[in-house]
């Protein structure tokens, strides 16, 4: 955030991007403005990284008066936990990590015969919200990214069970939005449902935001499985028949090492990237996300049962 | 993995310049009309459907027995619309073309879901209804003109589609433009267009319609609309969303009013009056997103500094001091009834306007619109689903509202239940509003 004293600079974004950070930040006021403990969900990944960008920008010069939740799958890329303390620190910001492992520990959760840890980030997401007693989640989730997704109100109100009901969700009108409802129930807020994969590129290169440099063209070892190339992790791998090959790679999203592929790229900044994505073929999540390719509608089943 | 295969990036095809910003369209019409097909095909001719979407979804075309792509399944993203056939909800969809990138509300052209239509059309910049040639107007025709008029989305489009159906018969088509612009004169829509569309070949969409239709197909006439009414050039309304106090080292005694530029534009020095508490002051400072800036227009997020340390807080409306927002106890206006229990004359509600919310209590319905013959006539009773009558609220304190006809952004409002929350009905501010529609 620039300090007041500097030159004003209201022409440095497209009318598009300075008309979506502007719906996303008056979005994230009416969050700060009438709920009592807002939390952001905080990856370390591009739509995060952005989304606590604009929360900065929505309630600067004041400290963010909202808390960090990261569901911590135990199957995260290093690089990608680093970037997110780096960020926590600098900022001075609160963070609350809700570790699946510790849900695995005590029984609470089972580890599922294909290893894949994503799934199960909802049962650990539901109890914390509960045990902080959190009434609205910001959440980065775009509605681009999947036809589940594209049906999603910017306010979605969620039962006690964090359960999604596309058939019951409330009509948002103009931008008066509506986050009131019933004990037990929460809020999930999406200020940045209308932004695509592009918008959010061309708006980190426009703010500078920063990034995990997996995003970046790197060289790594990876192997091939489901025609996606993973990693080597505690999610095991390269099994019998997979071989490990060194190639220069980045990754479109981050996620559960178990199930987030990179690709294949040569762009090593921003720049690179965008032109990259302009020409690509395939959507961040088809390219790079195995569960969603569990099921025709693997998103909406997730949703239902209270995923992001 | 090949990630990447060749499509050009996209250029502009001639010098036409970038219409500004992104451009929030809705798109109405019975099922039958070929909605889905035609968004299919806004989707597919813009390369918007990428190779992994497209794969899965002519997988999914064959398992049910299909010739080839079929372009409506594209915008069925639900289990239960897939298997019904059916749209449930308001769907949102992205794609761009050189000139300008679209959000498309995709909204359910079923009778009983004219609420999706409403909450597609209360943020949209222009509508495209959809006629089928075969049928030319219909009730929903009728229905979805009606709800655009009095929501007042700014452009409405009538895209007469299946001209491949009719041979693009040019007579066909005059008769059924004629129709159509009967029904948008008497429901009083300012602005129109009517095109003659194939959304199953593409013609008169993306690709050059027969030689005897005028003017652009409609792909690049909604490149070429203005994105939203010139709200800058409306008098200024500031909704306070937030008071940023930070008490902090850095900045131990700011205090600023953080909101959006509903309309008009505010500059430092303007004096502003902040209601409903009337109290006036000077604008000394406007931080925006990058930093301060001299001066703030409709639609962008700021926070704005006064001169004097009023007690103004969330829900109070800044405006310039010579065109004060209008301050009232009781609200007369049009509500659009969405929930499926009825409402009841002295029902008590909460009324969100603005970022102000207040205790109300619905009056009696004064007048029911009958929609499928565009005349208001004296209520029988309660307000029931999909509903829209004209009741009188009164309210427990008073609140700044503008009329719906004079600023969209400032005379809306929600009717929620204050036990559930759920919103209950879409609010539009002012006595006279819809009476275009019994003009004919």
């Amino acid at each position: 955030m620039t300090a007041t004293t500097e030159a004003p600079d209201v022409t440095g974004l497209s009318p598009t991007l300075a008309d979506l950070e502007a719906e996303a930040i008056e979005i994230i006021r009416e969050v700060v403005a009438e709920f009592d403990r807002p939390a952001l969900l905080f990856s370390g990944g591009k739509d995060s990284a952005v989304l606590l960008h604009l929360a900065r920008k929505a309630v600067w010069p004041a400290p963010l008066p909202i808390t960090l939740l990261h569901v911590d799958t135990g199957h995260n890329l290093p690089e990608v936990l680093r970037f997110r303390d780096e960020v926590v620190a600098d900022g001075n910001l609160r963070i609350e990590v809700a570790h699946v492992e510790e849900w695995i520990a005590d029984g609470r959760l089972k580890e599922r015969p294909d290893g894949t840890r994503n799934p199960l980030q909802t049962v650990p997401l539901l109890d914390t919200i509960e045990a902080q007693k959190f009434d609205a989640l910001l959440g980065g989730a775009r509605r681009d990214e999947d036809r589940a997704r594209a049906k999603e109100r910017i306010f979605s109100v969620r039962d006690a069970f964090g359960g999604w009901d596309p058939r019951r969700q409330r009509p948002e009108l103009w931008n008066i939005y509506n986050g009131r409802h019933a004990p037990g129930e929460h809020t999930r807020v999406f200020p940045i449902s209308n932004w695509t994969e592009l918008d959010i590129w061309a708006y980190i290169e426009a703010e500078d935001v920063p990034l995990p440099d997996i995003y970046y063209a790197h060289e790594r070892d990876v192997f091939l499985r489901d025609g996606m190339l993973l990693t080597p992790g505690p999610w095991g791998g390269p099994r019998e028949g997979e071989t490990l090959e060194r190639k220069t790679v980045r990754y479109r999203t981050v996620g559960d090492g178990s199930c987030t592929g990179a690709v294949e790229s040569d762009a090593t900044d921003v720049r690179a990237v965008i032109a990259e994505i302009t020409v690509s073929r395939l959507t961040e999540r088809g390219a790079t996300r195995a569960d969603d390719r569990l099921s025709e509608a693997a998103m909406e089943d997730r949703k239902r049962e209270g995923y992001f | 993995m090949t990630v990447l295969t060749e499509r050009p990036a996209p250029v502009p095809e001639d010098d036409a310049p970038a219409a500004s910003g992104q451009l929030r369209l809705v798109v109405a019409g019975s099922v039958d009309d070929g909605k889905s097909t035609l968004v299919g095909r806004l989707l597919h001719d813009t390369k918007s459907i990428l190779a992994d979407q497209y794969d899965q979804l002519e997988h999914v075309s064959r398992s049910r027995g299909a010739d080839g792509f079929d372009l409506a399944l594209l915008t069925d993203g639900l289990r239960a619309e897939r298997e019904q056939g059916i749209t449930i909800d308001v769907a949102y969809r992205y794609f761009a073309t050189p000139r300008r990138s679209f959000v498309l509300a995709d909204t359910p052209g079923h009778v009983q879901y004219t609420r999706n239509t409403v909450t597609g059309a209360s943020t949209a910049d222009a509508a495209v209804i959809l006629v089928d040639v075969r049928n030319g107007v219909s009730v929903q025709t009728r229905r979805h003109a009606a709800v655009m008029a009095l929501l007042r989305v700014p452009h409405v489009v009538f895209a007469v589609n299946k001209m491949d159906a009719v041979d693009w018969d040019q007579q066909r088509f005059a008769e059924v433009e004629a129709d159509v612009r009967r029904v948008a004169q008497r429901v009083g829509i300012e602005h129109t267009a009517v095109l003659p569309v194939s959304a199953l070949t593409g013609e008169g969409v993306a690709a050059p319609a027969p030689e005897w239709v005028e003017g652009p197909g409609l792909l690049s006439l909604l490149e070429q609309l203005p994105a939203r009414r010139s709200l800058t050039d409306e008098a200024l309304r500031f909704a306070v969303q937030l008071v940023v106090r930070p008490r902090t080292e850095s900045h131990p005694d700011y205090r600023g009013l953080a909101g959006r530029v509903g309309s008009g534009t505010v500059r430092v020095g303007d004096e502003v009056i902040a209601q409903p508490s009337g109290q006036r002051s000077t604008v000394v400072g406007i931080d925006g997103p990058r930093g301060e800036q001299p001066e703030a227009t409709a639609g962008q997020s700021v926070t704005l500094r006064l001169a004097d340390e009023l007690d103004v807080a969330r829900g109070e409306v800044l405006s310039g001091v010579d065109d004060p927002t209008p301050v009232s106890r009781s609200l007369q206006g049009v509500l659009c009834w969405l929930s499926e229990d009825a409402a009841q004359a002295r029902q008590r509600v909460l009324v969100k306007a603005g970022t102000r919310v207040t205790r109300g209590m619905l009056g009696d319905l004064e007048q029911l619109w009958h929609v499928d013959d565009q005349q208001w006539q004296d209520g029988d009773g309660h307000l029931e689903l999909n509903d829209i009558g004209r009741v009188t609220l009164q309210l427990a304190e008073p609140v700044a509202v503008d009329g719906y006809l004079e600023h969209r952004r400032t005379g809306a409002f929600l009717v929620i239940d204050p036990d559930t929350g759920v919103t209950l009905a879409a609010g539009m501010a002012g006595g006279h509003l819809g009476e275009a529609h019994t003009a004919s």
